[in-house]
């Protein structure tokens, strides 16, 4: 209902500069010319739309159980962590920007660039939650294990690995939220379809409507994706919802 | 009280030392009598939990402590005041957890006679955040006596609880780990006369100075008496 409400007064407080700046729609349409074009046709939004959310789902699957194996790698193995430490932080000192043209030309201009893209945004924020959930425990129940004389994996599923599972939802969340992102760029350097291949399209033929329309696409799909992963995160966590 | 015991772990303080933890003992002895609870009472920071952490193998021995009769394949439980019950796990889970994480078969059969001792059966199926911290306290009981240990380690286990509450605790302790080595760390005198077989006193003959295990020998079978008695050789240490 909240959400409703704040849609409802960002599009009545929209209209409303429109309105008092007499704004042209090739510079900023209304919301109600918005509408328009998303209603006029369906078919092209749900098309494109689909192709984007397919990049996304896959570069969140992917992220998530790469920057999972990575983060229990490096939170396990020292040595592992004093190598591909410096490598994961070197990946995010480059802009997604910067090698998005050279992931087309050696990916193409399918799925596989512009997951690839995606998949380099969420990948450092889930490996960077995992280790820090992972480390989060203290010192209690590492001990308790030792004198339990449990075996590695068992702790690590029954113990370890619900501890973390908090820290481990944040990075979740942020991958949910940011995914969107490096799909986007990746249509924006090279793709055949896609929500950011028709803002582009759209763009160069100074119709403003579709931008916005396809934005409103996106808007959607990665504030549903979010809530899907919210309520799977406080599922999994179903203890901290009893208290 | 048993009398002939063998004693199975002498932890023997040979110097004062020096640093951390070895300065804060002076010469003195512990000898832990296998089927007893022995008992180290003393104010707070006198290294109850030192000597405690030392006997379960979760501090290194200090350079001069001796332990004897300790083998490293000697089984240990360690139970503290704060439990750290797991939140994700129910009463029934967290009691069995142990054995889960060796990866042994569940013996239910235990497992709920256990916890029906313990009076935690109708309970069995909630978790942490439903119970209250007697019930958690029983649990991380259960939890340790299910581990079969050859040595139960408790640290202050009842410090943090209502006066009730911890007279059950204690008469439940009493029960169920007859028979068993226990070496148990308090501050409340009266606490110790009622669970030890053996008493030491872990004090400071000095403020600041090294501390000194001392047997504790009452002259009185009545327990208030031997607890007043206690608490007159802690003050006065």
């Amino acid at each position: 209902m909240r959400a409703l409400i704040t849609f409802a007064g960002l599009c009545l407080f929209w209209q409303g500069l429109v309105s008092a700046f007499d704004m042209p729609h090739y510079i900023l349409p209304g919301p109600g010319a918005v509408f328009q074009t998303l209603v006029s046709s369906p078919g092209l939004f749900l098309k494109h739309g689909l192709i984007t959310a397919t990049e996304i789902v896959l570069a969140l699957i992917i992220g998530l159980a790469a920057g999972f194996g990575t983060g229990v790698l490096v939170w396990q193995s020292a040595p592992a962590e004093r190598w591909l430490w410096p490598l994961l932080l070197a990946s995010q000192a480059v802009p997604v920007f910067a090698i998005a043209p050279l992931l087309v030309i050696w990916l193409g201009y399918g799925l596989a660039s512009k997951v690839t893209m995606a998949v380099l945004i969420v990948f450092f924020p889930v490996t960077v939650a995992v280790v820090e959930g992972l480390r989060r425990i203290g010192p209690y129940w590492p001990e308790q294990a030792k004198l339990m004389r449990a075996k590695p994996w068992p702790f690590f599923w029954q113990v370890q690995l619900p501890a973390s599972l908090s820290t481990i939802g944040v990075g979740a969340r942020i991958a949910a939220a940011t995914a969107p992102i490096g799909a986007v760029v990746g249509e924006w350097v090279g793709a055949s379809g896609g929500l950011g291949y028709l803002m582009l399209h759209a763009n160069a033929r100074m119709q403003i409507p579709s931008v916005f329309a396809a934005l409103f696409c996106l808007l959607v799909f990665t504030l549903s994706l979010y809530a899907l992963v919210n309520l799977t995160t406080r599922k999994l966590l179903f203890w901290t919802e009893e208290r | 009280m048993a009398t002939a015991h063998r004693h199975i772990i002498t932890l023997t303080i040979t110097a004062p030392g020096s640093g951390y933890p070895a300065g804060l003992f002076a010469p003195s002895q512990l000898r832990v009598a296998s089927g007893q609870t022995t008992v180290l009472v003393g104010t707070s920071g006198s290294g109850k939990s030192t000597v405690l952490r030392v006997l379960a193998g979760l501090q290194e021995v200090p350079e001069n402590f001796t332990v004897d009769g300790l083998p490293a394949d000697c089984k240990r439980a360690y139970m503290t005041q704060d439990v750290r019950l797991l939140a994700w796990f129910t009463v029934e889970r967290n009691a069995g957890i142990g054995g889960r994480l060796r990866g042994e078969p569940e013996d239910p059969e235990r497992l709920s006679r256990t916890l029906e001792q313990l009076g935690l059966h109708r309970d069995a199926h909630k978790y942490p955040g439903q119970i209250s911290g007697g019930m958690a306290q029983r649990t991380a009981l259960a939890r340790t006596l299910l581990e079969s240990a050859d040595l139960n380690l408790l640290d202050e286990p009842f410090a943090a609880l209502d006066a009730i509450t911890r007279r059950n605790m204690q008469d439940l302790v009493k029960q169920h780990f007859d028979g068993k080595t226990v070496v148990m760390v308090t501050h409340d005198p009266m606490e110790a006369v009622r669970l030890g077989d053996a008493i030491y006193v872990l004090a400071q003959s000095e403020p600041g100075g090294p501390a000194t295990l001392t047997p504790f020998n009452a002259a009185s079978d009545d327990a208030p008496a031997r607890a007043e008695q206690l608490y007159k050789a802690l003050q006065s240490s």
